[in-house]
Formats: C-alpha cells, sequence, structure tokens
C-alpha cells in the first residue's frame, strides 16, 4: 500500500470562524504535495490535524493506515514534522536537542550515531552543534528543525513554511534534500513560494478559506487562467479588421481582446477555448493570408497570477 | 529508557544549563537561613529542633514554587515548542508527569541543599532526627502539590505573569484555608459541612502534623491524592487548549 497519507474530510472550527472546511487529500510514497493557499486560508491547521497536534471536529487521519485518532502515538511515530516557525527548545544546544529528539524517537547504539550524524550532514548544520539554539540565525534554526524532523528516517514527512527565512542558496539546498529524500517518503511542504511548486512537488493542492479550490499539478492551476496559452500579436491598424476577420474563423478560440490602439501598432490578444494550444492555428491562418505582422507570443502565465485569481474571488471562480 | 524519563531528563538539564536552578536553590536557602535565624530566633529559643526552621516553609513555598511552576507550559505554549512536543510519540500525562517529576526533584535538591542547618542542630544539642526526617518530607510534599497547582495552571495560559500571580494565589488560598482566623471569620456565613470541607482542605494542617513527627497515611493520601488530581486537570487543559 503506497498511500501513506491520507486526509478525510477534515474539518476544524475556532469559535465562529471555520478554518479547515472539509479538506481531502492522498499522498503517496515518492509523491511531493506542494500545499498552497493565502495566509490564514487553513495550511498550518490542516497540518496540525494531519500531525495530531489538533483534533479535528470531524473526519479522518491516516498515516500508513494508522489512524490518528485511535493510536495517535503510533502515527506519530511514522511522521517527521517541522511546525511553522520551527519552534525548539532554545536553552538547549543544537546537539542536545538533537540528542533528546533521538530519545525520543528511540535511537540507540549504532544506528543512533549514523542516524544522526547523517540528518547533520543533510540538513548542513556541522558547524553550530555545540551552539545554543536561541543564538542561531533563522536560517540555521529552520535547519535544525529540518534536521529534526528527517532524523529517524520517517514514511511521512510534513514540512510546514521549510525554506522561509533561508537565503537563495540554502533554499536550493533544502528543495534539493527534500526531492532527495522523497524517494521512499510522502511529502507534504506547505509554502507560499510558488516557485518552489514548480522546483521540487508532484502534486499541487490549492486551498482557499479551508476550502479546496483546486488539486491536480501545477499545469493544472496554470490552465485555470483564461489567458493560459493566449496568443498576443502585434499588427498594424489597418490591417485590425481583416485580423480580426480572420481568425474568428477559427473554432479553437473563445475571443479576441484589443489592446493599446496606437496609431501605428494594435495589440490583439487571441484568447484560446478551454485552454486549447492555438498558437499552430493562429500562426496557420496568418501564414496562409500572408497577414502583415510585427510580433506574435504565447502568453505565459506565471503561478503567481492563477494563485492570485484562484484566491481572491470567493469560491475561486476559474474561466470566465 | 521511558518517555516520562527522556522528559524529565531534558528538563531537568534546562534547569541546571540556565541560571534557573541555581537562583532558585540560592534564594531558597538564603531566605529559610534568614527566616529561622531572625524571625524564628533560633538561636534565642535555645532548643535544638528545626522547629522555625520548618515553620517558614509554607510560606516560601507559597512564592518560590510558582516561580519554577509557571513556566512549565506557559513558556512552551508561548515559544511554540508544545507543537514540536505533542506530535513527537509521547502522550499528553506523559509530558505532564515528566516535567512536573523534573520541577519536584529539583525543589527536592534545595531543600536537601538546606543541610548545614541540619548539622548544627546535632552539634548544638541532640534534636530528634525523626521528626526532622518527617518535617522534610512534610515540606517536600506540600512544594509537590504547589507544583501540581502552578502547574495546571501555567498550563491554561501563554503569560507567565499570569500563571505565576494565580498560582500563588491559589497555593495562598490552600495555606489560608487552614488558619483559625479564616475558619472563624467565614462562620456563619457558610453552612457547617463547606467549612469542615474548607479546614479539612488545608495543606498547613496537614503540613503541621509532618512538623509534629506524625506520619499520617491521610495526610500522605491528602497531598498524594491533590497532587493526582492537578495533574489530571493539568492533562486535560492541555489537550483542550494546546493550539489556542
Amino acid at each position: 500500500m503506497d498511500n501513506f497519507i491520507v486526509l478525510d474530510n477534515l474539518r476544524k472550527s475556532f469559535g465562529n470562524i471555520v478554518a479547515v472546511n472539509g479538506i481531502s487529500m492522498t499522498v503517496n510514497k515518492g509523491d511531493i504535495l506542494g500545499f498552497i493557499g493565502p495566509n490564514g486560508s487553513g495550511k498550518s491547521t490542516t497540518m496540525k490535524m494531519a500531525t495530531g497536534f489538533l483534533t479535528p471536529d470531524m473526519g479522518t487521519s491516516h498515516i500508513c493506515g494508522v489512524s490518528m485518532n485511535k493510536n495517535p502515538k503510533e502515527a506519530k511515530k511514522l511522521i517527521g514534522y517541522l511546525p511553522e516557525g520551527a519552534p525548539a527548545y532554545g536553552e538547549m544546544t543544537t546537539i542536545g536537542f538533537l540528542n533528546f529528539i533521538a530519545d525520543v524517537r528511540r535511537l540507540s547504539g549504532k544506528e543512533r550515531e549514523v542516524k544522526i550524524d547523517k540528518a547533520i550532514d543533510r540538513a548542513q548544520i556541522k558547524y553550530v552543534l555545540n551552539q545554543q539554539i536561541d543564538t542561531l540565525s533563522k536560517g540555521f534554526k529552520r535547519r535544525v528543525g529540518l534536521c529534526q524532523a528527517i532524523m529517524h528516517e520517517p514514511k511521512v514527512l510534513i514540512l510546514d513554511e521549510p525554506t522561509d527565512g533561508l537565503d537563495p542558496n540554502q533554499k536550493h539546498h533544502v528543495r534539493q534534500l527534500i526531492t532527495e529524500i522523497s524517494r521512499d517518503t510522502a511529502v507534504i511542504v506547505s509554502t507560499h513560494i510558488l516557485e518552489e511548486v514548480d522546483a521540487v512537488c508532484s502534486g499541487v493542492l490549492l486551498i482557499n478559506k479551508g476550502n479546496v479550490v483546486l488539486n491536480g499539478s501545477a499545469s493544472d492551476l496554470r490552465a485555470k487562467l483564461a489567458n493560459h496559452n493566449a496568443v498576443n500579436i502585434k499588427l498594424k491598424p489597418e490591417n485590425l479588421e481583416s485580423a480580426k476577420r480572420l481568425l474568428l474563423t477559427l473554432s479553437s478560440i473563445s475571443k479576441i481582446e484589443v489592446h493599446e490602439e496606437t496609431q501605428h501598432n494594435v495589440n490583439l490578444k487571441v484568447l484560446p477555448k478551454e485552454n486549447m494550444i492555438i498558437i499552430t492555428d493562429v500562426a496557420k491562418v496568418i501564414a496562409d493570408n500572408k497577414l502583415p505582422i510585427n510580433d506574435i507570443s504565447v502568453d505565459q502565465v506565471r503561478l503567481d497570477d492563477a494563485f492570485r485569481k484562484l484566491t481572491t474571488n470567493d469560491i475561486g471562480i476559474l474561466n470566465e | 529508557m521511558n518517555n516520562i524519563v527522556i522528559i524529565a531528563k531534558r528538563e531537568a538539564k534546562a534547569y541546571f544549563s540556565t541560571p534557573l536552578a541555581y537562583i532558585f536553590i540560592s534564594i531558597f536557602c538564603g531566605l529559610t537561613a534568614a527566616f529561622t535565624f531572625y524571625l524564628g530566633a533560633f538561636i534565642e529559643r535555645g532548643q535544638a529542633d528545626l522547629a522555625p526552621f520548618f515553620e517558614s516553609h509554607p510560606w516560601l513555598l507559597v512564592l518560590l514554587v510558582p516561580s519554577i511552576s509557571m513556566r512549565l507550559w506557559a513558556e512552551e505554549r508561548k515559544t511554540g515548542s508544545i507543537e514540536l512536543l505533542m506530535t513527537l510519540p509521547i502522550t499528553s500525562l506523559e509530558a505532564v508527569i515528566g516535567k512536573f517529576i523534573a520541577a519536584w526533584l529539583m525543589i527536592a535538591v534545595a531543600l536537601a541543599l538546606t543541610f548545614p542547618i541540619w548539622i548544627t542542630i546535632n552539634i548544638l544539642g541532640n534534636p530528634d532526627n525523626g521528626v526532622v526526617i518527617s518535617s522534610y518530607l512534610g515540606s517536600w510534599l506540600l512544594a509537590g502539590q504547589f507544583l501540581a497547582i502552578g502547574s495546571a495552571l501555567s498550563a491554561m495560559t501563554k503569560n507567565q505573569v499570569i500563571a505565576f500571580v494565580v498560582s500563588t494565589a491559589a497555593c495562598f488560598v490552600f495555606v489560608m484555608s487552614g488558619l483559625e482566623t479564616v475558619t472563624h471569620a467565614l462562620e456563619g456565613w457558610l453552612p457547617s459541612y463547606i467549612l469542615l470541607a474548607v479546614d479539612t482542605m488545608s495543606s498547613l494542617d496537614y503540613f503541621e502534623e509532618f512538623t509534629k513527627g506524625i506520619i499520617d497515611a491521610r495526610a500522605i493520601v491528602f497531598y498524594i491524592t491533590t497532587i493526582v488530581f492537578w495533574l489530571f486537570i493539568n492533562v486535560v487543559v492541555i489537550n483542550l487548549k494546546k493550539a489556542k
């Protein structure tokens, strides 16, 4: 069975506020799920329920088939968790803290030494082992938290904003590390850095106001924008009408918008139907009719735009 | 190694790797000595016993134990480390007991380090050492009760100052409820059975039995049950409030 993380219809309210309103997800061995959404959308609350810190009002969390409700201690053994802000015991030294975690994780003998060393090496915290955690920089604190989470080589790794506060080199390294670990692990990474989703994640779950807005891949997320794969054409004003007439004969386009009309130039945006790829059709029409144009390009939708679009509408309206 | 032992070990290390334990122990030993010699007229009494020394204990513990217990859970909640702790394969009960034991042992160390006064009294005369031992036991149990109360109250807030003030007040009530001035003042206001209940809940009365050299099963049961009761409250509060 490779369904390492199965969350089913999790709900949680705080007073009158519904923080999580029925979120389900399945993450398999080898998968890295990018868990995204605006601040306050319920990401952390969901992760807290998945890891057994919070008891859901409804719904269940299963880790490798073990129920978090019925058998929390066994389920927690299978998880490595980096909570938001990477909390630790500030008065301890890094190595003291890691030893405490190793005690709790029941690591002993040769295995203990090997696993601690490996985790230290992977998190690159060798030089701060004898430093008090309170005196560490934000980036090092985060990496100590990461080291703690991966030490016992858990089957399930849940990371709440693991790259927050890291510099670009460290971010790159942490992403590499996550990819490396994910071979035998199911990973959930929450983030609001969308480049991370492109860089490491095999799937995306976007939530807003406690509801799932999208569950798919990064390209599915891009496809949710109406102007995904739209074609921009720059031409002279005198050719505008004939261009419009010719393009409207294509069945794959939904509409044509005219932008930035000046004396010498007009920008046309040709929008596709249902995310169809239309550049070939459009280019063919232009070539066949020898339509003089100055420029042609395909809109590259940025994940940020898709994210904004899906999370600023109340119900995440998709294509208009 | 058991989870309770792992938690207790970590907590004990935290006490002794920060100035906390050293300051607590020094102040405790210093204040008990000051109370004994100045207020208790230890030398002037001319008696070879430690009564003036132990008389001061309930009042000192009312102030000093909450200074230990206030951080037990309020700090975990403030720094967020409670989220780490409670997502490790450790139950709330194990964490509560582990933390309690570490703090209680630290107080035991503080009590043990008042040994010079015991040596002094043995040099000056022939005290009843049985009474001394039972008094120490009484003092430690009383401290345990205050600690359990303080630990439960500490779990209710993120603010250590609030935890301290409320715990001190609560412990104070438990000590005061046995004083005659208090029970007399309540007479006529409360039905006699409640008055009796208030009187029997007094930590001070049971403590005084220990200082007379009487190790009464009822007294031990009283302290143990109140400790268990408050630690149970502590577990319930943590499960309810850990994330708020």
